[in-house]
């Protein structure tokens, strides 16, 4: 337990226009967990893919238990022992479990020994799993469990863990501590990027904070306030949006049983989804991803259309409509990925402007197009959502995700809507962004507007929603109060009827049919 | 009409023979698309593999060597492309048609002093069919196996599944796409040889008549899975085979109607099969003609 495994001196790397990393230092014991926090944009993922092997310093070095340690690519750094659970990218949906875990090793051994090792070291850890199972069928939290049993497997010295609790239920985010605590009693070194605080006040022994990709500090997390940790991230003073309630009793928009198809092979269909919207309301609808949001989304904005009674906008049937005349009668609508979905990554903000409020807008006529009134909405947007860009003929793409995301947001509410229906609008989005975006939509509830609020990010939901449901297996459980709710309670909600049974193997099966 | 001119025993191994080319040349693609790549230049690998693999069994006389010269040629020409859509990161929907174009030219530059020639006669083997048809099935039964059950061909599949994961293991996406795409060119090289010197056997310009496209449907068609490809090709070369046959025997319908029941029918039988539109979605490698650059 005592000794330094790691240390690093003076990383630097430097990318066209922004350095990701300036002369950082730190160490790390063994059996220690070390957290690594700061924004998005700080510097962590870069640094963390030069301990992994994937990027090359500009300058710097490594020491590995004393020893220079400069790996040139991963498989380096996993013969030395680091080993790396990703936050994306790094699964293959269409293979098995057993595949996967496969893929990730130096040499595997062959496949039925592999599968019975999986279902040993699974169980051993407390994180079930079948290696048969294609992983493209498997939750947010089964899939980490094979990020996890792939590393575990190469008996790592440093795990490395990128952001992991971002889209677990507080059930699975238990079980997950108590694997990696498990883990350090055994002498693994763990390093932790994550910026949720009270997470990190939980689990680790030391924190490493980076901002602006600097080294700001190095501190006791379990004897430091959270808003202390969280203002040298930050570095300065956090706004957090205030929440007062304007919900009337004036129905918005009421869903009756609607039932859709997926939208995607590893999609889950929605069944029997049914709610009522007030007008002033904000309601939350939390879950894990792949249970049914992207489905709901889709239903909501009319790119998949439903039986026109499933919806109603006021008294009006409008689940037979598409996109366009949804928009005109004030159903506006924001999807997750900003780049491909609710943006066009190509074109400018002049033109991704235009494509949301044509309509509402009268950004077109008689079939012809007024680029100046379009300029001027998103001059608009860009001045009173301070997206950071030169000027509106910027491509989309070049904008960073808080940015863009403050826009696309942004033009949804110009355009005045009766009902916005947002999915994660904070995903990806550091701090400071964030707060801009919950307070706008607070705002826009202020004013009359009824909101949904589609989101994984359950401190969010219960920061700016009036009411919250959960989406399980594409089921909707009847909306509460989120005054009345705690984070237990609303975990257990996300669990559905299913519970606790994420910790329990012979039941998976039913869990995820 | 005289039906029973028609020799069952011959007409299968006339059948084997005709599907020979496109079963090749598919083969090759269907690793290719497993990593994730597209490339649309089938066409114009197997006509330059064609000219090659004949120009060389000319010269030098051997068909072994001929067939060794196709398949060098179509690796080549197919290098061209991966060089533009793996390192210049070009369009390879439109760099594949470009190759098809340029194959075709190319192999018309080369095919110049070679028309009217016979080529050196590669000696029948059993039932009057060649070591190329077996070496076929062979091949079929190779890429089933590699794709199922080794490393080399989970790490293809991986590549062609999601190769920014495959990238953060450590594999290296680009060579292994350049690797998998020179494979399928000498693939279709192969084939468009086995056309110039067994299955017609002369060079004429063009010859290859649209088999590089079938190949490429073929895939498609038959979910990515080899024994599929095989049954589709078996299905293609058994009609083209068939109606000559029946054209021979005096059948009263326009031959017209005749030469295009073999594309009608194998692409409505391949459709049937793969009607179950998740299952095809599944096995298509999600990343088929997507870019890849290695930069975050």
């Amino acid at each position: 337990m005592t000794g330094t495994l790691i240390k690093i001196d003076g990383l630097t790397k430097a990318y066209p226009g922004v350095i990701a990393n300036d002369n950082v230092s730190f160490q790390i014991d063994a059996g220690e967990v070390h957290a690594l926090l700061g924004e998005n944009g700080a510097g962590k993922s870069t640094l963390v893919k030069m301990i992994y092997g994937l990027v090359k310093p500009d300058a710097g070095q490594m020491q590995l238990r004393g020893k220079p340690y400069a790996p040139a690519e991963p498989r380096a750094a996993r013969a030395a022992g680091v080993a790396m659970v990703f936050q994306h990218f790094s699964l293959f949906e269409a293979l098995t479990v057993a595949e996967n875990i496969a893929l990730g090793m130096e040499n595997p051994p062959p496949m039925r020994q592999l599968s019975d090792r999986i279902t040993t070291v699974s169980q051993d850890y407390g994180l079930p799993l079948d290696p048969h199972r294609t992983v493209g069928d498997l939750s947010a939290g089964e899939r980490q469990r094979v990020e996890i049993i792939r590393c575990l497997l190469q008996d790592p010295k440093l795990l490395i863990m990128d952001e992991p609790t971002s889209v677990l239920t507080p059930q699975e985010v238990d079980i997950l501590f108590a694997t990696l605590r498990l883990l350090r009693d055994q002498g693994t070194s763990i390093l932790y990027i994550s910026h949720k605080l009270e997470e990190i006040r939980a689990l680790c022994d030391t924190a490493t904070i980076l901002r602006g990709g600097q080294n700001v500090g190095t501190c006791d997390p379990r004897q430091t306030a959270a808003r202390d940790m969280a203002e040298m991230m930050v570095g300065s003073r956090l706004h957090v949006p205030e929440k007062v309630s304007h919900a009337t009793d004036q129905v918005a928009l009421t869903v009756n049983r609607l039932t859709s198809r997926a939208v995607s092979p590893f999609g889950t269909r929605l069944r029997d989804v049914s709610f009522q919207l007030w007008q002033g309301e904000i309601l939350g609808i939390g879950g894990v991803a792949g249970n049914g949001q992207d489905e709901l989304l889709a239903a909501m904005s009319g790119e998949m259309q439903v039986n026109p009674d499933a919806i109603r906008l006021g008294n009006r049937p409008i689940g037979h409509l598409g996109p366009n005349k949804r928009r005109r009668l004030g159903l506006l609508a924001a999807p997750e990925e900003r780049l491909g979905h609710a943006a066009a990554p190509d074109m400018t903000l002049t033109e991704n402007a235009l494509l949301s409020g044509k309509v509402r807008k009268a950004l077109e006529e008689n079939g012809f197009l007024n680029w100046n009134k379009a300029r001027r909405f998103a001059d608009q947007i860009i001045d009173r959502f301070d997206v950071r860009t030169p000027n509106a003929a910027n491509a989309a793409r070049s904008l960073s995700g808080g940015n863009l995301q403050k826009f696309v947001i942004g033009r949804e509410i110009l355009q005045n809507p009766l009902v916005l229906v947002v999915n994660q609008p904070t995903w990806g989005v550091d701090a400071q962004a964030a707060a801009a975006i919950r307070q706008a939509l607070l705002d826009l509830a202020a004013e009359g507007a009824a909101v949904i609020v589609i989101s994984q990010d359950l401190d969010e939901l219960m920061e700016i929603t009036d009411r919250f449901a959960a989406l399980n297996e594409g089921r909707l459980s009847a909306p509460r109060p989120t005054a009345d709710l705690d984070v237990e309670q609303i975990g257990l909600m996300l669990g559905g009827a299913h519970g606790m049974e994420v910790a329990h193997a012979p039941e998976e099966s039913t869990a995820a049919q | 009409m005289d039906l029973s001119a028609i020799n069952p025993i011959v007409l299968f191994a006339s059948l084997m023979v005709a599907s020979t080319p496109i079963l090749l040349a598919a083969l090759g693609e269907l690793v290719v698309e497993k990593t994730g790549v597209l490339n649309l230049g089938v066409e114009g690998m197997m006509i330059t593999g064609a000219i090659c693999g004949f120009a060389v069994a000319i010269e030098t006389g051997s068909p072994a060597l001929g067939f060794l010269g196709g398949a060098l040629g179509g690796a080549v020409l197919s290098l061209i492309f991966a060089f533009l859509t793996q390192v210049l990161l070009s369009n390879q929907v439109a760099t594949g048609l470009a190759l098809t174009l340029f194959g075709l030219g190319l192999s018309a530059l080369i095919g110049q002093g070679y028309i009217g020639q016979r080529p050196p006669s590669s000696g029948d083997l059993v039932l009057g069919l060649d070591l190329m048809v077996f070496l076929g099935i062979g091949l079929v039964a190779l890429i089933w196996w590699a794709l199922r059950a080794t490393r080399l061909g989970l790490i293809l599949r991986a590549v062609g599944e999601n190769h920014d994961a495959a990238h953060a293991l450590g594999y290296k996406v680009v060579r292994i796409r350049i690797a998998a795409i020179a494979f399928g060119g000498a693939c279709a090289g192969l084939g468009g040889a086995y056309l110039s010197l067994i299955r017609v056997p002369q060079w004429t310009e063009g010859m290859t008549a649209g088999a590089g496209w079938i190949a490429l449907a073929l895939v498609v068609f038959a979910s990515w899975k080899p024994w599929r490809v095989l049954l589709g090709a078996y299905l293609f070369g058994g009609i083209t085979v068939l109606q000559l046959n029946l054209q021979a025997a005096g059948v009263k319908i326009p031959v017209e109607y005749l030469s295009m029941s073999r594309y009608l029918i194998t692409i409505l039988v391949l459709v049937l099969i793969s009607v179950d539109r998740t299952r095809a979605t599944l096995n298509a490698p999600a990343m088929l003609g997507r870019k890849f650059h290695a930069s975050s």
